[in-house]
């Protein structure tokens, strides 16, 4: 049976009836159209799924869309200024190249900016291992940690600006 | 996923009424959800915990940390008060799974579940922890009975889980890095409960290894186990690792957790 559920996604209130076996990424990507979600393995192995709920990382194909009423979803698109100009983690991975085919880096960003908002980039290691939930399977990681650093720096300059 | 139907419990009552009547609980939903989506759990009924507000929160109190089952890992591995009371409880909730599983994955979820490499359950043991349910205390010793099998009844949830401050503590975990579970984990603990040694990942569930607890009894030091060893007999046996390698890694990663 269906259940009525209302989120906000990416700033706007969405209200929406759905069957509850749909994963939260199934909704996104389906009946909201928000593309910019990848589904990887879709056994909440390789987080190219990862969105902010409530502001936190989680992977969008391990959790119900019923268990996200109520709550709050940040997803790729919803990370860039309204006039489209990057966020300060898309930009970094932009400049460090940090991807080459791109499949995994919508997780990555969302990933990195619930790093640096909550934990801090405090050493290449530790990066390292906080990034562990994200698997690319193209490059060797070096360029995305040079972004994670650099998005953090750009992070962490705004908010001292603000 | 197959369909099944959906509520969101207000309170511990009705959601042990519903798991009376045969749905599944669901509160972090990190290990459920996939086996839901491999068919190797197919529930006609889902209970989710999650609005359920006496069961999270975290308290120190007469030598005691009580963690409300629905804390999530993030929250236990972040929280000031574990890090100053139980730091190697802090220590091993921030190394579980990943990032994103510990945003979701609680406390509660793990000690239910079961699975023989979860990390939670080599601290319940390896602390002498209270499981608190909503209808009795259950001291970890009895709690874990078998792969995925636990003493919990049917109509019965965790509600919180009391670790008693040990002295010292530690944890080491040797990660399998795939599924990022322990290949092996070690608890090690000295404290109101006496000298303890809980190891994951090397059998059907959690266990005491009390022959290097004994070790320790008289001497609390990495020294005490040397030359010490576990017999590989009954231990897991894996294309991650055979039997006799897992027996091997117990006395080293005691070794190392105690310091």
């Amino acid at each position: 049976m269906a259940k009525s559920i209302t989120l906000n996604v990416n700033g706007r209130s969405v209200e929406q009836d759905i069957a509850p076996q749909t994963t939260l990424v199934e909704l996104l990507r389906g009946a909201l159209g928000l593309t910019g979600t990848h589904v990887g393995c879709d056994t909440a192995q390789c987080g190219a799924c990862t969105i902010l709920v409530d502001g936190r990382a989680v992977k969008s194909c391990n959790m119900l869309a019923v268990q996200a009423n109520g709550r709050s979803i940040t997803t790729i698109e919803g990370l860039p200024t309204p006039d489209g100009s990057l966020h300060p983690m898309q930009a970094a991975f932009k400049d460090c190249h940090g991807l080459q085919c791109g499949f995994c880096t919508p997780g990555m960003v969302m990933s990195a900016v619930d790093l640096v908002t909550h934990h801090g980039c405090h050493s290449e290691a530790q990066v390292r291992e906080a990034m562990d939930g994200n698997i690319c399977r193209c490059t060797g990681y070096q360029s995305i940690v040079k972004a994670v650093f650099q998005g953090a720096a750009a992070m962490n300059t705004l908010v001292r600006s603000a | 996923m197959q369909a099944f139907n959906y509520l969101a419990s207000s309170s511990v009552a009705e959601a042990s009424k519903a798991a009376a009547a045969g749905a599944k609980l669901i509160a972090g939903g990190q290990s459920l959800l996939p086996m839901m989506r491999l068919g190797f759990a197919l529930p006609e009924s889902l209970v989710d915990l999650a609005l359920i507000a006496e069961l999270k929160g975290i308290q120190v109190k007469g030598g005691v940390v009580r963690i409300g089952a629905m804390s999530t890992h993030a929250e236990v591995a972040a929280s000031t008060e574990v890090k100053k009371a139980i730091p190697a409880l802090a220590d091993l909730a921030g190394k579980i799974g990943d990032r994103q599983v510990r945003n979701r994955g609680t406390l509660g979820g793990s000690l239910a579940n079961a699975d023989p490499a979860a990390c939670y359950p080599a601290a319940a043991l390896g602390l002498g922890a209270t499981i608190h349910t909503n209808s009795r205390d259950i001291v970890a010793d009895d709690f874990f009975k078998g792969l995925y099998e636990t003493t919990l009844m049917d109509d019965e949830l965790i509600t919180a889980v009391s670790f008693p401050i040990p002295e010292k503590a530690g944890w080491q975990k040797f990660k399998q890095a795939a599924s990022r579970f322990a290949l092996v984990g070690v608890f090690v603990s000295k404290g109101p409960k006496g000298v303890r040694v809980a190891v994951t990942g090397a059998a059907g569930h959690v266990f005491r290894a009390t022959h290097l607890e004994q070790r320790l009894a008289t001497n609390y030091s990495a020294a005490a186990l040397e030359g010490a060893s576990v017999p590989a007999k009954g231990l897991s046996s894996d294309l991650h690792g055979s039997a006799e390698y897992r027996a091997a890694l117990i006395p080293v990663l005691a070794a190392r957790a105690v310091g």
